[in-house]
């Protein structure tokens, strides 16, 4: 099986790193940004699991439900 | 007070929290390494600062799931304190030990600094022998260090006086100014709902020693001793 999470910091969360690369990217010339959000991809490649074992890895580990949200793509 | 420092791969604070109790008569610190699954006997654990497993995906987030873990959540669960430093804390956080996590610093930049702290309760076991109102001088080091909880979470650390310690200036003021890193209420220190654990981002095994640029962080290790005398 093949999946990959993706983990994003929750909409009230002010993300720094976002907000400042947002500004590199106005400073090269492209105005007129309204939000940059960094996030992660992991992608998993593991024999015999099930949808909801990577959902409580994905909840448990790969996220902190805190702070963030996480999707769940099954690739194959 | 037999005390545990525990040591995850990439520990870098854990002989200093030894040594800082070591420095108190009648005080025994013994490294414990992450694999063991025991804290059996011991009056105090020490989650010390430092980058374990190198903060890959969340700081703290993979130490949490480590051997001892389940030994230091049935030592809290058991009433014996549990201090969390810096990295500590964050594995506190992420162990649900305590409430909130620790988000990349506002400014982006690792803070390595002197900082001043308004002891907000002094009724804890941890700040026992300071006094509400006090600042202390410790120092900072850390990248991750901007406390965050939901509105509802931070109503009830502050109703039930669970926030110990938070920024101030040296006059003791909290000011959006003297807040290092974007926390939340300028707090630097919370602890738990029961008194027993407490994580603070600030070090103060750091300041334990005059030949080392001050003792204002001996307080918090003296206020644990007193504790632990008491219950005996």
């Amino acid at each position: 099986m093949k999946a990959v999470v993706t983990v994003m910091p929750k909409p009230a969360i002010l993300d720094p790193a976002g907000v400042a690369t947002g500004r590199a990217i106005e400073h090269l010339g492209l105005k007129g940004v309204r939000s940059v959000r960094i996030g992660k991809s992991i992608e998993i490649e593991v024999d015999g699991a099930t949808e909801a074992q990577l959902h409580e890895i994905a909840n448990d580990l790969l996220s902190n439900p805190v702070v963030e949200d996480y999707k769940l793509q099954i690739l194959s | 007070m037999k005390a545990a420092v525990l040591q995850f791969p990439g520990s870098n604070c854990d002989t200093d929290c030894q040594a800082a109790l070591l420095s108190f008569p009648g005080v025994t610190a013994e490294i414990v390494w992450h694999k063991e699954t025991s804290l059996a006997g011991y009056d105090a654990v020490v989650l010390p600062g430092g980058f374990s497993y190198g903060d890959y995906l969340r700081c703290g987030s993979i130490a949490r799931f480590s051997p001892i873990m389940g030994a230091v959540r049935e030592a809290a669960n058991g009433g014996v304190l549990i201090l969390g430093i810096c990295n500590g804390f964050q594995i506190l956080c992420e162990a649900g030990l305590l409430p909130g996590t620790l988000l990349r610093n506002n400014g982006l930049l690792f803070r390595c600094e002197h900082r001043h702290l308004l002891v907000e309760n002094a009724q804890t076991p941890f700040t026992s022998v300071l006094h509400k109102g006090q600042v202390l001088d410790i120092p900072i080091a850390h990248g991750e260090g901007n406390y965050f909880a939901d509105p509802e979470t931070l109503k009830q650390l502050e109703a039930n006086g669970q926030i110990l310690v938070r920024y101030c200036d040296a006059s003791g003021n909290v000011t959006p100014g003297a807040n290092p890193n974007g926390s939340l209420g300028n707090i630097a220190g919370i602890c738990s709902h029961g008194r027993n654990v407490f994580g603070l981002m600030p070090h103060p095994e750091r300041v334990c020693d005059p030949l080392i640029g001050g003792t204002d962080g001996r307080g918090i290790f003296q206020s644990m001793i007193e504790a632990v005398q008491k219950a005996k």
